[in-house]
């Protein structure tokens, strides 16, 4: 029985920087993850990372326009915190390894990125989140204290007959084996769940397991119904197209040639934020000005061919292998696509869930830092700062209290469950395949951009009727190595949990603001709507509650790009 | 009848069974890839069908394959390329799917990549060690360097070079491709305070540096053009011209003998390399050197062999042609010497500043992979 002070699930960035901190404040640290730490999804971040670190920007610039960005629903204290803070992780992270992009003068050099006052976004080429997980996983290897558990599926969070988070049920993917991992402190660091949709920017891992694991336990969810879809992803499947394209110049057209973002925000045009972009687009898809195939064009090549060889790599091989499109001559049809979930666990500023031991950073938590709507560029520095934030007091926790004491029952329960799951009869249910491909198309249509009361209604039906489904459904691998097929079934309750919880959040906020527009309810409504919305679960299922949104220096006002 | 046949290496370690094929059938558009098909087959027909995949589109590094052959990322090979491949290659319908060479398999299409890999980026210690206490700002840097590094920073660890390595093939200690790439994302790094220890430990590792036989295989296969090879070459050349590292494996060495033969005759001397490459490029050094001298002995039979074989003829062996212009060489010699920087054939990073022909070039090689 495996045992640490602190036990770290996910290793993205935010789960390798947390161990990371907590090993650097003497705790004993496992991290464990369902895939190798350098598959994890915050590869995907191309764009790069926020920091007001040049002398003319000021932190304060950094955090109104996050503020501003999140549609006055982030909660500034830590909006505060992140953006103070911001210029420190980012020295760091350069100074163990990070190849950040130079200007001439050899210092790091900026981008433009959307809903920013200035150019304050920090990169490496197009494959900054890479670059920095690769990084931070050389710290890894280098630091043999942090024990490493890869390729390891956590199915449960334990905890002690008082409530303190105890530890975390595990099954090795290799052998199929199952450990009680046993730990004073459990930091949740395992991302978000954007296959709740289809398609999807997000890759096949990202399934929102921890998310549901600490809802299961009783910890609150907030913002879920905050769901961010990106203005650029490829139509069909889903791939993502940076932000970074529009922060070198690309310019967006209609089917008519009108660059229509004039219409919309014509101070930022596409350089709006994104929920304002991704409605615009939308918009004219829906009023008839797309492409025949759902879309419109981003055109790079207003770009030098240079720059785009330079900064734009990755998306010069995205066009090419997964669109046939040379995008330094022409340009490329996109539409907007599921990327980010804003909601998530909720945690204080420290990364403290409401369950004592119990911490979570990153994608999977809710500070809340990005409120209505993400910017561009804070979602890397989010799991950073609050992943070392998180890590430091699990730390201190750890150091102050005793081992609590971890049953094994709930290993024997967790053990039966998949060994039921393994067992069911051909005839007993559908494919996870089936159930899954179902609940993506039923969320991706009606809890997308625009949305309204009947067709969340429709929504919640389908996923309440689905988590019915997902409770028998079969399984062909009978085996203990590599039973992906097993996991599958165990993620689609997970992913069926995550979906649940953003349909009703959305059904119950009644108006519009930041990801969320209600056509029903298409104006912000202050006065009523000024608050998060918090799912725990009841005695009888899932329950809703507010909580305020905290504001320090800025006072809601009308958004305008 | 199905879009297009999956033939895919089937090994379940819990049956107590060789490994075998068996065919699955897709129904997707030409433009889908492998790895859509494969998951397609998952959840149609069998979902036991084991592969590692996540991003869906090559940058989490996941899900190399062997694909008619060849290595490759499944996400990022589309299924009518790859059946133009399997017509062309092996004259067949279907497209094989297999594990990766030179890594043992867990299960189907999953390998033990900390067997192999890992194991091998942890030898090149792959860490940042800067010299003293960081700056209070970010380090000066140029930036060229930092680009140049961010070819190999654009490796994912997909193990496709380690799985196509033919040195591999021959030495399993060889460290490999992806990990001497690795390495250069710190001897390139102007950061990094350890270049010299750093390049001596690589080229006296008997199976570091000079390991590598040009093979091009890990350039071919890599998905994100980190041209592995270009790296090694790259480190090699620092430690010949920059630190003079004589080594033990003759790599110093064999590099001199090299230039020189070619500087005075314009073609290889087979007969003097391998001397002059014990000899750290001398010929003279070689005979007097007890250690090369040590070398030579051992490597007579080879010699020999190569007398008996009839591939070398002593007369051929000892009296070696000269070009007929030998001028030209020697002026191509002193142009590349008087650059006052080492010319370096880097094809990642092209833009408007390349000439037409090098653009040209460059897209010409990006299509490829």
């Amino acid at each position: 029985m495996p045992e640490h002070d602190v036990l770290v699930i996910g290793a993205g960035l935010a789960g390798q920087r947390a161990a990371l901190a907590a090993a650097e404040e003497g705790a004993s640290v496992g991290i464990i993850s369902k895939v190798h730490p350098v598959r994890s999804h915050s590869n995907a971040a191309q764009g790069g990372i926020n920091a007001a670190l040049n002398p003319e920007d000021s932190w304060e610039s950094h955090a109104f326009d996050t503020v501003k960005g999140s549609d006055y629903l982030g909660d500034q204290d830590a909006i505060e915190i992140m953006c103070r803070e911001a210029p420190d992780e980012l020295l760091h992270l350069e100074h163990i390894g990070v190849t950040f992009h130079r200007n001439e003068e050899g210092k790091m050099g900026t981008r433009a990125f959307g809903g920013a006052s200035a150019a304050r976004t920090y990169y490496v080429a197009d494959i900054t989140g890479q670059a920095i997980l690769h990084v931070l996983y050389e710290q890894l290897m280098k630091h043999d204290e942090v024990h490493r558990y890869e390729e390891w599926f956590t199915t449960s969070l334990v905890q002690d007959d008082k409530g303190n988070v105890a530890g975390a049920i595990t099954r090795n993917i290799r052998d199929g084996s199952m450990e009680l991992f046993r730990a004073k402190a459990v930091i949740l660091a395992s991302g978000g769940n954007g296959q709740v949709y289809n398609p999807t920017t997000n890759a096949l891992i990202c399934t929102g397991d921890g998310i549901a694991m600490a809802y299961r336990l009783g910890a609150p969810l907030m913002d879920m119904e905050m769901v961010q879809y990106h203005p650029t992803t490829l139509q069909g499947n889903g791939l993502l197209i940076t932000e970074g394209a529009r922060g070198e110049g690309a310019h967006l057209y209609n089917a008519n040639g009108e660059r229509f973002m004039e219409k919309y925000a014509p101070n930022k045009m596409e350089l709006a934020s994104r929920d304002v972009v991704s409605r615009a687009e939308q918009t004219e898809i829906n009023e008839g000005r797309g492409f025949p195939d759902g879309t419109v064009a981003l055109d790079i090549t207003v770009v030098p061919r240079k720059r785009i060889h330079e900064a734009l790599r990755e998306i010069v091989n995205v066009g090419r292998d997964f669109a046939g499109v040379d995008i330094t001559t022409e340009p490329i049809h996109i539409k907007p696509g599921n990327h980010y979930v804003m909601g998530g666990v909720k945690t204080d500023t420290e990364g403290k869930t409401h369950i004592p031991g119990l911490y979570a950073a990153g994608e999977v938590a809710c500070v809340s830092v990005h409120g209505g709507n993400r910017l561009g560029a804070n979602s890397l520095l989010d799991t950073l700062i609050f992943g070392r934030r998180a890590g430091q007091d699990a730390a201190k926790r750890a150091h102050s209290i005793a081992q609590p004491a971890a049953s094994e029952t709930q290993l024997a329960d967790e053990q039966a469950m998949i060994e039921g799951i393994i067992r069911r009869d051909k005839e007993s249910g559908r494919r996870v395949s089936e159930v899954k491909a179902e609940l993506g198309k039923i969320m991706d249509e009606h809890v997308a951009v625009f949305r309204d009361e009947a067709g969340l209604r429709v929504a919640l039906e389908v996923v309440k009727e689905l988590k019915e489904h997902a409770k028998n459904v079969y399984v062909d691998d009978k085996g203990t190595v590599f039973n992906q097929d097993v996991l599958g079934a165990i993620e689609l309750q997970f992913m069926l949990e995550n979906a649940e919880a953003i349909v009703i959040s959305a059904l119950e906020r009644k108006e519009s603001r930041g990801a969320q527009f209600r056509t029903d309810f298409p104006e912000r409504n202050d006065e009523e709507w000024l608050k998060h919305i918090t799912v725990a679960t009841g005695g009888g299922g899932p329950e809703l509650d507010y909580s305020e949104v905290t504001l320090t220096q800025w006072e809601p006002e009308e958004r305008t790009y | 009848m199905a879009d297009y046949t999956l033939k895919l290496r089937r090994f379940d370690p819990e049956s107590g069974k060789a490994a075998y094929w068996e065919d699955f059938g897709v129904d997707l558009p030409p433009e889908r890839s492998v790895l859509d098909g494969i998951l397609q087959a998952r959840s149609r027909d069998d979902g036991s069908i084991a592969i590692r995949c996540s991003c869906q589109a090559a940058i989490c590094g996941s899900c190399a394959v062997r694909i008619n052959g060849k290595t490759a990322l499944a996400c990022n090979t589309k299924l009518g390329e790859a059946q133009d491949m399997a017509r062309s290659r092996r004259g067949r319908e279907e497209i094989t799917v297999e594990p990766m060479g030179n890594f043992p398999v867990l299960k189907d299409l999953v390998v033990d990549m900390d067997a192999v890999h890992w194991k091998k980026v942890q030898r090149v210690v792959p860490w940042l060690l800067p010299e003293g206490d960081p700056p209070e700002r970010e380090y000066i840097v140029p930036a060229e360097a930092m680009i140049d590094i961010t070819q190999s920073m654009a490796c994912i660890q997909c193990g496709a070079c380690v799985g196509a390595c033919l040195s591999l093939e021959a030495d399993p200690e060889f460290i490999g491709p992806a990990a001497l790439a690795k390495a250069y994302r710190f001897i390139g790094d102007p950061r990094d305070g350890q270049h010299e220890e750093r390049l001596k430990d690589l080229a006296e590792d008997p199976h570091g540096l000079y390991d590598c036989t040009h093979c091009f295989a890990c350039v071919e296969v890599c998905p994100k053009d980190v041209a592995p090879m270009n790296q090694i070459m790259r480190l090699r050349r620092m430690a010949t011209s920059d630190y003079e590292i004589k080594d033990k494996n003759s790599g110093y060495g064999h590099e001199k003998a090299f230039v020189n033969l070619i500087e005075k005759y314009g073609t290889l001397h087979e007969s003097q390399l391998l001397p002059r490459s014990y000899g750290q490029g001398s010929l003279i050094r070689s005979q007097v050197d007890p250690s090369s001298l040590k070398q030579l002995t051992a490597s007579l039979p080879t010699v020999i062999g190569g007398l008996k074989s009839g591939k070398v003829s002593p007369v051929k062996a000892l009296i070696h042609h000269k070009l007929p212009d030998q001028k030209q060489i020697r002026r191509i010699f002193h142009e590349i010497e008087s650059e006052d920087e080492r010319l370096e054939l880097n094809l990642y990073i092209v833009g408007e500043e390349a000439t037409e022909e090098e653009g040209a070039m460059a897209e010409g090689k990006g299509s490829e992979t």
